[in-house]
């Protein structure tokens, strides 16, 4: 790229007069402040909430804290095992239903689909991502939960003896429809970064393979997909970072009930779910003990993240030169939506 | 199935044997239907809203307050004005704090920082502001603000909770298009004389304009669907305010609350402002969009 190569102006500034010098020296520095007032920020943010969260620390123990399977706010005991399990049940249906889905509808838009459509299917995948969460959570409350609760329950009767999903009583709030609608909120994510990690597959690639005699799945298979699999991986886990974070849609949805659900479609609680739902009330080591649940799901977040950034920038960086440069408007927007690029 | 290329059709015919075929018939026709479950929680989701949401829409729904008195349900329950005002208030001062400093780091990061360790470390902690779910936010700001000022709830704190987390959006965007401004743009004008900081604002931004403000405009449509970070830093109050400094009710906070309410006239109540956030957001959306076709850059 030429112009990393600028001169950052020395030769003009060498003819330029101290006063004139100014306000390119404060503009400068003014800039870089900004940008190390924001590193500050979170370092100083995440020691703020080890300090809040250090009194439900010191009385439960970190580990108990953690693993403990007892959250009774009465008792005054927090172990946030029911909460942390919760959170990984969800996203990790969310994961299991989303991503195909949204993996099957970026190769249709790549490769199957008539060009003429590509761009209306594009943009009615990602208008999902317009949603706001309080309305997947009305909407899935109100409408999917009670429309599906009989066909729940006739999965739970028909698999009951598979332990963890069938058996049980299916309540309407539960797991299976909470990772359901979350599946559906990571849908335009996943399915955005696929797509563009899937435009990036060469064109030689996919006509070899046609010319040997591949058909369109063949080539698919054989091409595409082998070349894009860490951007998907990398996708998807921008998506399990998204679900892991989810608040109100999963308040609304999971039950609120601070116990460890026998099955898929039994009630639950999630790290995110316990703090929306209990912040206003409480006081004390409860409150201490929800913003320790807070910094529990801000390093799983943290994890997943860079795992997933780790992914994405690697299958950036195999698919060569060029990548962060050149990028479509639906390429723009679904980067700005995400955060995610190269 | 239609959507079979002529070529690849004539290919079929010649060369694969009919287990191939089968299977290739198999393989599209999941990826089909992979693709028409994904069209259908969209059309549920506003096929839905707008059954319920148009039949709360009236009137007196966008110009009165909603009141406490739900017990009664009827028209007696009060419609979203404080709501509407609320959110187009916090999210515009959060957009007031987000979108200068957010197009500051951007231009620091393609302009001075470009490839140094201290850019790459910038930009790793806005990837990671990225990731941080936005109830987390709310808890900082609530740290920060509320326990650390010794105060309560004020409509511009949930501003700077929502603007935290448009930030990463708003560099992030504006970085990409600031990369997009070609390299001779800036030679040209170095050597005609100009000073760095002339070059940065008489020529690169204004030809990432349009670009970054799509960027801008859909990081202020995120911001105003979300409900967790308002939760303890604006809270919620029923009146209409103009005050930041006070309490603040807005869409979707309204929402939730309306959400958990046994009342059907409340959940409908619910249903109505859900509605006219959708087709707020929508349009910041739709107008995004627009200026990103216009723009000659991308």
């Amino acid at each position: 790229m030429e112009a990393a190569s600028i001169p950052t102006g020395e030769r003009s500034i060498l003819e330029r007069s101290p006063l004139a010098r100014l306000p390119d020296r404060a503009l400068k520095y003014g800039l870089t402040a900004l940008s190390a007032l924001i590193l500050a920020l979170i370092v100083y943010f995440f020691i703020r909430l080890v300090g809040q969260a250090r009194p439900a620390f010191a009385k439960e123990g970190v580990g108990n804290f953690v693993f403990g399977n007892d959250w009774n706010v009465g008792a005054e005991h927090f172990g946030a095992l029911p909460l942390l399990v919760g959170t990984l049940i969800t996203s990790a249906l969310a994961l299991l239903i989303g991503v195909p889905v949204a993996v099957a509808a970026a190769v249709y838009a790549t490769e199957l689909c008539p060009l003429r459509l590509r761009a209306p299917l594009t943009l009615l995948v990602e208008l999902l991502a317009a949603v706001p969460s309080v309305v997947y959570g009305l909407w899935g409350i109100f409408f999917l939960a009670p429309k599906l609760q009989g066909t729940e329950q006739w999965i739970a009767d028909r698999l009951s003896f598979i332990p963890f999903i069938g058996g049980g009583l299916v309540t309407i709030p539960n797991y299976f429809i909470t990772g359901l609608v979350l599946a559906i909120m990571i849908l335009p994510i996943v399915s955005a970064i696929s797509r563009e990690v899937m435009s990036t597959v060469p064109a030689d690639h996919k006509e070899a393979a046609l010319g040997i005699g591949a058909t369109r799945w063949e080539m698919i298979r054989l091409s595409v997909l082998p070349y894009c699999r860490s951007g998907i991986v990398g996708g998807a886990m921008l998506g399990l970072g998204r679900a892991i974070g989810e608040t109100i849609a999963v308040t609304i949805l999971i039950g609120n009930a601070p116990e460890l659900g026998h099955h898929i479609f039994s009630q639950g609680y999630s790290l995110a779910a316990a703090i929306a739902n209990e912040f206003g009330e409480a006081q004390g080591v409860h409150r201490s003990a929800l913003f320790a649940a807070g910094l529990v799901l801000f390093v799983l977040t943290l994890l997943v993240n860079a795992i997933a950034r780790l992914l994405v920038v690697r299958a950036a960086r195999t698919r060569g030169s060029g990548a962060g440069s050149a990028k479509t408007p639906g390429g723009m927007t679904a980067l700005a939506d995400t955060g995610a690029g190269a | 199935m239609s959507t079979q290329g002529a070529s690849a059709e004539r290919l079929a015919r010649f060369a694969v044997s009919p287990a191939r075929r089968r299977k290739d018939r198999l393989a599209r026709t999941f990826i089909l239907a992979g693709t028409v479950i994904a069209l259908i929680p969209l059309a549920l989701i506003v096929y839905y809203l707008l059954r319920k949401g148009l039949g709360a829409w009236s009137t007196s729904f966008f110009t009165t307050d909603p009141t406490g008195n739900t017990f009664f349900g009827g028209s007696s329950i009060g419609g979203i004005k404080s709501a509407i005002l609320g959110t187009i208030e916090i999210v515009a001062l959060a957009s007031v704090i987000a979108v200068p400093i957010g197009i500051g780091v951007a231009v620091w990061l393609v302009e001075y920082g470009r490839g140094s360790w201290f850019a790459q470390t910038v930009r790793f902690f806005v990837d990671v502001l990225t990731g941080v779910p936005s109830i987390v936010f709310g808890l900082f700001v609530y740290i920060v603000l509320v326990v650390g000022t010794g105060s309560t709830y004020a409509g511009y704190k949930g501003s700077i909770a929502l603007s935290l987390l448009m930030l990463p959006v708003v560099i992030r965007s504006a970085e990409v298009i600031l990369l997009l401004v070609p390299g001779a743009l800036r030679e040209s004008a170095l050597a005609l004389g100009a000073p760095r900081w002339r070059v940065i604002f008489s020529i690169v931004l204004p030809t990432a304009l349009p670009g970054m403000v799509t960027g801008v405009l859909l990081a202020v449509a995120r911001a105003a669907g979300e409900t967790a970070p308002l939760l303890f830093t604006a809270a919620a109050t029923l009146k209409t305010n103009f005050n930041l400094g006070g309490f603040m009710n807005s869409l979707p906070v309204q929402i939730y609350k309306d959400v958990t309410s046994p009342t059907t006239a409340v959940v409908n109540r619910a249903w109505g402002a859900a509605l006219t956030l959708v087709v707020m957001i929508l349009l910041l959306n739709l107008i995004a969009r627009l200026i990103a076709r216009r723009s000659r850059l991308a």
